[in-house]
């Protein structure tokens, strides 16, 4: 069964859709039309690219290619997760810590998945590999930036409890304890609902996709749930590599609390 | 700045604390000594530093220099029991669990209700949740807290400020007895008669300086 093929002027018709949250935005003077004019057109035009450069890519078979798209791509989900809290750290602390973040969580579950469940020849093809990191970093920025959004802002509103434990001998470990644990089990709600919610409530994009796009249901359904499993392992290794490394700068070598490495 | 009055111990043996050059970039140099069972009070504008200079003592702001605790030098001391033997409590009480027993060691929570009736603060209190508390009862809730410790030096900043007169008299009356029982004792405060009701030597802070008044 091949792929049903999209033509402009099918994509034309749907587009009429757009226009209508345009002019239920006019008539009810919500003043979002020009913003959901200009989100539908940037939104065309970046997956247009990313669709060019992908058939260029994939054509190129050549792991440097791959490796290129996949550094861009994690560049971009690291400055976004150090860009989404209120608190942040001074100078390059916030892209450090997201940057390794994302790396070894991306890293260990492409890797896993690549070299054990798909195992594609060769196992660097552009086709899996990007597809993968895609799908993993939206699950990384998601629980990257929950856990260091609740770190820092944690730690400013609970600064007299935490300051007040260690000024009476508690370690930095015990004292924050309780905010490295809000902040991780916050990064981890959104994948539980996803898996809660699979198939149930939400027929999930990788599935719908796949079987718009041909592929028997059930064998939809297996990468699909190959693919929870990934976000799943995703989520809480950002979140534990971004919450620890977050306690580490928030801390010295006497266990004091240095809220003035946060601007 | 020099030693103000050093307080040698009868035998030339180390102070309780010394402080010596003290300081970061936001304030001091400090040198302070007390003996086992001395208090020094440090009064002056806020924002002069006295906070500030507390914290350093307890090591809770990054700070240079040289802090001994019976001879002891406290880079030699992990964090943990430099702050255990040197509590500081300050002006404004934190607190980090919803009931106020949770805030003591099980161990230590007989003695803490025990001190509480002597500052007036009822048994019931502490099965009580921390939102339920007034300030001035926090106040006092905190002190114990640091008291039950039973630490060799106490850092307190401004600990009656929110309290009214009994009260703060019965807090002093604690102070005094485990001044005599060898507590030595930092304490900031705005009240001019507090350091003569201790017996501490007086000192002033003044631009992040201090000199005995």
């Amino acid at each position: 069964m091949s792929p049903i093929s999209l033509s402009p002027l099918d994509l034309s018709i749907a587009a009429a859709l757009v226009a209508f949250d345009a002019i239920l935005s006019v008539v009810l003077r919500l003043q979002l039309h020009r913003q959901v004019l200009i989100a539908a057109a940037r939104m065309v035009v970046q997956l247009v690219a990313v669709g060019f450069i992908l058939r260029l890519v994939f054509a190129m078979h050549h792991p440097a290619a791959t490796l290129v798209v996949v550094l861009v791509m994690s560049a971009i989900a690291a400055r976004e997760i150090a860009a989404r809290p209120e608190q942040k750290f001074k100078g390059m602390t916030g892209l450090a810590l997201s940057a390794s973040g994302v790396a070894i969580a991306t890293v260990v579950t492409v890797g896993l998945a690549l070299l054990t469940a798909i195992r594609p020849h060769p196992w660097y093809d552009a086709r899996y590999a990007v597809a993968l990191v895609g799908i993993i970093l939206g699950a990384v920025l998601n629980s990257g930036s929950l856990t260091l959004d609740s770190m820092l802002g944690g730690v400013a509103r609970l600064r007299p409890g935490i300051e007040a434990q260690l000024a009476l001998g508690a370690s930095f470990h015990e004292a924050t304890f309780p905010l490295l644990r809000e902040a991780i089990r916050r990064s981890l709600l959104p994948i539980i609902n996803q898996m809660s919610a699979a198939g149930v409530i939400t027929l999930p994009g990788i599935m719908t996709g796949q079987i718009l796009a041909g592929l028997d249901p059930v064998e939809a359904v297996k990468y699909q749930i190959l693919l929870m499993f990934l976000l799943a392992g995703a989520s809480g290794l950002t979140s534990f590599i971004i919450a620890f490394g977050a306690l580490r700068r928030l801390t010295d070598e006497r266990q004091r609390l240095r809220l003035d490495r946060l601007r | 700045m020099s030693d103000p009055t050093p307080a040698r111990e009868p035998g030339g043996r180390h102070p309780r604390l010394a402080l010596h050059e003290l300081k970061n970039p936001l304030a001091g140099p400090f040198d302070l000594e007390l003996a086992p069972g001395e208090a020094a009070a440090i009064s002056g504008p806020s924002g002069s530093g006295k906070s500030l200079f507390l914290r350093m003592v307890a090591d809770l702001d990054p700070n240079t220099g040289d802090v001994a605790l019976d001879g002891a030098a406290r880079q030699d001391i992990s964090p943990t029991d430099w702050r255990r033997r040197a509590p500081y409590v300050a002006a404004e009480s934190g607190w980090w669990r919803d009931r106020v027993a949770e805030h003591f060691a099980p161990d230590r929570l007989a003695a803490a209700r025990e001190l509480g009736a002597r500052v007036g603060l009822a048994a019931e209190l502490f099965d009580g949740p921390v939102l339920r508390l007034s300030t001035g009862e926090k106040q006092r809730l905190a002190i114990i807290r640091a008291l039950v410790l039973d630490p060799p030096v106490l850092l307190l900043d401004e600990p009656t400020a929110p309290l009214d007169p009994d009260s703060t008299r019965q807090v002093e009356a604690i102070l005094k007895g485990r001044l005599k029982d060898g507590l030595s004792l930092i304490v900031v405060t705005h009240d001019q008669h507090q350091a003569r009701r201790l017996g501490a030597r007086h000192y002033r802070m003044r631009d992040r300086k201090m000199s005995p008044a």
